[in-house]
């Protein structure tokens, strides 16, 4: 392939404060519509906005999380343009001088190599309301809950080359931002929302090709498949000798296409200027060394030790880092002593596929990790096997008891009795000739079918280590 | 430095101002004089100065993050032309 992409992400992350940037109105979802705009949220004249003291806090917990300048004087603007769900006819934002400058994110790739992704600054700024265009006697219907909501506009450098680092890039700071505990990252609810600048250009050309913004992109998989399509789109308009409009184009997730939205040019002239009713934000050191120690163990750091700790591999590491609270339930399991592989195993297999399967959270899981812990240590000390415990699971999963107790009312207990073991594998070998006759001739595969048959005959009580050693060795003597 | 006509029209158009002809010829010349005064300054040397984002000299004050304003919803749609279910109503808006 001669093109190169080359990608850049805008992200609006919705800072989890509990009243406004700007005003004590609240910020709750979901609210009846209207019922959390003040007058300041609505632009009534005479009102004064006065600066969240903790959307400044989270802000600065980002930039200190991707190692970016910090400005120690920050200034807010007024972007101006007009809509209905933008009362004042100007969102207040940060033009020149944003409180996060230059930093960056380093992500992994699926072939395990890193990469940094250059991020060129990230600004406060308040959010608009909702449009509502559903038929409202012919008009449109305005939500003011939303207008005045912190967001954290976070813009990367076009550093990225594909739709799959585009992907890795929003999943690496998505993960962040709910580590760091400033956003709750519901894409559904749109307190993540991502906007991608995409462009291509001859590999080995040095000028960026004319970009397209793409909007309307919700999820990690609409990303990837926009980001797509727009590339295809721009390469075929190029071979094909046309030109690249910079535009803002629509993605359209049912039919898979972006669309031309609005013609750049007129609508970008935003007329910025210092927003007379802020004051310049400072912020000194000592704030700054103050955030600092609040800050959490960040993901990378976790995947790494999880990775030298508890000996994980780079997958399995990464998995349960990817959320703060898998993590914490991760360590608590390996904290009653349990094997720390067996432990992955478990929390990333059974767990979450039963997490899954009902749509619960980690933190709403019906098992607490101390329950799960205790049912692999019977496996652990050979009580029952890895099959057995999966039918303990499911037990316990319905709130039927501890594993201890599970495995005491079903009779669950591993027969590792020699002898008994023995007896069923003689009874086994006796009532199949033909079989036996066959794996003695060199059909090796039908031992498969004795371990089977020896199983059934314990109802998959047997130790299976132990019932293979004596099912070998009785077969050779048969 | 000149002001066009066109210029004052397009930014009239930016702002939803509806402006006469006679009107924009005179908010030309107006703007042209303002900006003659601009030159004037842009002439003194400012390479030691640092870029003023407000003329107080003071820096902006914070508020905790708490709820202080309730459902005010009454009170503000009754001096609103048109609501239903909540809403504010408004000409109908097509991206």
């Amino acid at each position: 392939m001669k093109w190169e992409v080359v990608i850049g992400l805008e992200v609006h992350a919705q800072l989890a404060t509990q009243s406004k940037i700007f005003s004590g109105a609240a910020t709750a979802y979901g609210a009846l519509p209207n019922t959390q705009a003040c007058a300041i949220d609505l632009g009534m004249p005479g009102v004064l906005p006065v600066l969240n003291e903790e959307a400044l806090h989270m802000a600065l917990k980002f930039g200190l999380a991707v190692n970016a300048h910090l400005s120690h004087e920050s200034v807010f603007a007024r972007k101006n343009y007009f809509y209905p769900d933008l009362p004042k006819g100007y969102q207040i934002s940060q033009y020149e001088i944003p409180v996060v400058g230059r930093g960056h994110l380093d992500i992994t790739l699926d072939d395990g190599t890193v990469k940094r992704i250059g991020i060129t600054r990230a600004h406060l700024e308040e959010d608009a309301g909702k449009s509502l265009h559903e038929d409202f006697q012919g008009m449109t219907g305005i939500d003011l809950n939303r207008a005045g909501t912190p967001l954290l506009e976070i813009v990367s450098e076009p550093d990225m080359r594909s739709s799959n680092e585009a992907v890795a890039y929003l999943k690496t700071l998505h993960t962040l931002v709910r580590y760091l505990g400033i956003c709750d990252g519901n894409m559904q609810e749109g307190s993540f929302r991502c906007d991608a600048n995409v462009s291509v250009r001859l590999k080995g050309a040095e000028k960026l090709g004319t970009r397209c913004e793409l909007k309307n992109i919700n999820s990690f998989r609409f990303v990837e498949r926009a980001i797509n399509y727009e590339v295809e789109r721009q390469i075929d308009v190029l071979e094909n000798g046309g030109t690249i409009a910079q535009e803002t184009r629509l993605y359209d997730a049912d039919a898979n296409t972006t669309r031309t939205m609005r013609s750049k040019e007129e609508a970008n002239d935003y007329r910025y200027f210092p927003d007379p009713d802020l004051l310049p934000v400072c912020v000194n050191e000592e704030l700054i060394a103050r955030i600092k120690t609040t800050l959490p163990e960040l993901p990378q750091e976790k995947r790494d030790r999880f990775m030298q700790h508890y000996g994980l591999n780079a997958y399995d590491a990464n998995v349960l880092s990817s959320a703060r609270e898998l993590a914490q339930y991760f360590e608590a399991v390996v904290d009653v002593g349990v094997d720390p592989k067996l432990s992955a195993n478990w929390v990333m297999g059974e767990l979450l596929a039963a997490l899954n399967k009902e749509n619960l959270a980690i933190d709403e899981s019906p098992i607490p990790p101390a329950a799960l812990g205790q049912l692999l240590q019977r496996i652990t000390d050979n009580t029952i096997s890895g099959k057995i415990a999966k039918t303990v699971f499911a037990h316990m999963w319905l709130n039927e008891g501890s594993a201890d107790e599970i495995i005491e009312k079903q009779g669950l207990k591993q027969v590792t009795d020699t002898g008994a073991i023995e007896k069923i594998i003689d009874e086994i070998i006796a009532n199949n000739p033909q079989q036996l006759a066959d794996y003695k001739g060199g059909k090796e595969k039908l031992f498969a079918f004795f371990v089977g048959q020896a199983m059934k005959a314990t109802q998959g009580k047997a130790n299976p280590q132990q019932l293979n050693d004596l099912l070998k060795e009785k077969l050779q003597k048969a | 430095m000149s002001i066009t006509k066109e210029q004052v029209d397009k930014i009239a158009h930016l702002a939803r101002l509806a402006l006469t002809e006679e009107e924009a010829h005179a908010y030309a010349t107006q703007l042209e004089n303002i900006f003659n005064l601009v030159t004037v300054l842009q002439q003194a040397d400012t390479a030691e100065v640092r870029p003023m984002a407000h003329p107080m000299d003071a820096k902006q004050r914070l508020r905790p993050d708490v709820i202080t304003e309730g459902n005010e919803r009454e009170v503000m749609q009754a001096i609103a032309p048109l609501t239903d279910m909540g809403l504010y109503l408004v000409p109908q808006v097509i991206e």
